[in-house]
C-alpha cells in the first residue's frame, strides 16, 4: 500500500491553516492513502484547536523549537509509521496544492529521491527582497554544500522514505532549508527541481524568510559546520 | 602594589572556585587544566610582571602587557565560540525532548482512542 504524508509545521497559523488544510489534496493518483499531518510548534493562539477540527493528524510541540525542528520531528512520525513519500508544505498558505502531485512525478517514476518545488523557475513576480534573500540563501548552499539549487528556502519538497532514512536534520530554525541540501549532498542522494507557484500575500511574506535573518542563518550554519 | 594585591587575592579566589568545581565533579579534568594554568599564569604575572616582559621578548612583541592584551582577546574569542557550540547543544537537547514528548503524547493518544472505541 503506497501511503503518503503531507506534513505542515506550523506557528501561530490561525488565521489561514484551516483553510490550508481544507484545499489539501486527500486522494492522489497511485497513492492509496493520503495523510495530513500538522506539527503545532508551540502555537499560542487556535492553530492546534483548528486542526483537530479538521479532521487531521496533530503533533504538538509543548514548546517553539523552530521550523527545523518541526519538519524533523515530522519526519521522525513518517519514518516510524512507514509512508513511502513524504511532502513538506508551508502552513501560511502561500502554495498551490495543485503542486503536489507535480513534485510527486519524479518520486513515483522513482528518478529522484528528493524533489524541490521551485519558485525560480516559474517566471512570476516573486517580490524583490524574497529574489535577493533566496539568491544570497542559494550562494551559501553552493558554498557551503557544493550544491546549486534554485531555490533553497522552498517549503514545498517531496521525499521517498528510503531518502528520509538517510537524512539527519539538526538544525533547528529557518536554516533547515540548507541543511537539507548538506544532507542531499552528503549522501549522494538523487535531487530533482520542478517548477512551482506561489501566492504572496502580506501574511505569508511576514510569515517567511526575512532579510533580516539572513545573517543568523549564515552564522547557525557556520556554527554547524564546526560541530 | 595595590592593584597587584587585589588582582592576586582574585586569582586565588578563582583557582579555589576551580578546585572545589573539579572535586564535585562538576568540570572535567581538561577544563580544570585549562581553568587552572589559566589562572596560574596570571598570577604569576601579576606577581612578577618581568615574566610577561620575558615572553614579548620571546615572541617578539613589544611590551609584556601587549602579550597579555593579545593572548586575552584570542581566548576570549575562543571563549565565546565554546559557549555558542555549547549552547546550541543544550539548545538541540532541549528540542529532542520537546519532540520525545510530542511522539509519546501522539502514541499514547492513539492509544486511548483504540481503547476506548474496543470498550463501545
Amino acid at each position: 500500500m503506497i501511503k503518503l504524508l503531507i506534513i505542515l509545521p506550523a506557528y501561530n497559523e490561525e488565521k489561514v491553516i484551516g483553510k490550508v488544510l481544507k484545499s489539501l489534496p486527500r486522494k492522489i493518483n497511485q497513492i492509496i492513502k493520503v495523510d495530513l499531518l500538522v506539527v503545532d510548534d508551540g502555537s499560542t493562539d487556535d492553530t492546534q484547536e483548528i486542526c483537530r477540527s479538521c479532521n487531521v493528524l496533530v503533533i504538538h510541540h509543548l514548546i517553539n523549537r523552530g521550523l527545523g525542528a518541526a519538519l524533523c520531528t515530522g519526519f521522525t512520525y513518517a519514518v516510524n509509521h512507514h509512508y513511502n513519500y513524504v511532502v513538506t508544505f508551508d502552513a501560511d498558505g502561500q502554495h498551490s496544492p495543485s503542486d503536489i502531485g507535480r513534485l510527486l512525478k519524479p518520486l513515483l517514476s522513482k528518478t529522484a529521491d528528493v524533489v524541490i518545488g521551485s519558485r525560480m523557475l516559474n517566471l512570476q513576480s516573486m517580490p524583490l527582497t524574497r529574489r535577493f534573500v533566496n539568491f544570497f540563501s542559494n550562494l551559501i548552499t553552493l558554498l557551503f554544500y557544493k550544491i546549486w539549487t534554485t531555490d533553497s528556502q522552498s517549503g514545498l519538497r517531496g521525499f521517498t522514505l528510503s531518502a528520509l532514512q538517510k537524512i539527519r536534520v539538526r538544525t533547528q530554525r529557518m536554516e533547515v532549508s540548507s541543511e537539507i541540501f548538506k544532507e542531499i549532498s552528503r549522501h549522494h542522494l538523487i535531487f530533482a527541481e520542478v517548477p512551482i507557484s506561489s501566492l504572496y500575500t502580506n501574511y505569508s511574506l511576514q510569515k517567511g524568510q526575512r532579510i533580516t535573518n539572513a545573517p543568523n542563518v549564515f552564522y547557525k550554519l557556520l556554527l554547524n559546520n564546526f560541530r | 602594589m595595590i592593584i597587584q594585591f587585589v588582582l592576586s587575592f582574585f586569582l586565588l579566589f578563582a583557582l579555589s572556585r576551580v578546585v572545589l568545581q573539579v572535586r564535585s565533579a562538576k568540570i572535567s579534568i581538561g577544563a580544570f587544566l585549562f581553568w587552572s594554568s589559566l589562572f596560574v599564569f596570571a598570577l604569576v604575572g601579576v606577581v612578577d610582571p618581568n615574566v610577561t616582559s620575558y615572553f614579548a621578548n620571546f615572541l617578539g612583541i613589544g611590551r609584556g602587557s601587549d602579550v597579555v592584551f593579545y593572548i586575552s582577546i584570542a581566548l576570549l574569542y575562543y571563549l565565546i565560540f565554546r559557549f555558542s557550540i555549547a549552547l546550541e547543544d543544550t539548545r538541540r537537547e532541549i528540542t529532542e525532548i520537546v519532540r520525545r514528548i510530542a511522539l509519546k503524547d501522539d502514541l499514547v493518544k492513539k492509544t486511548s482512542r483504540i481503547r476506548s472505541h474496543r470498550r463501545k
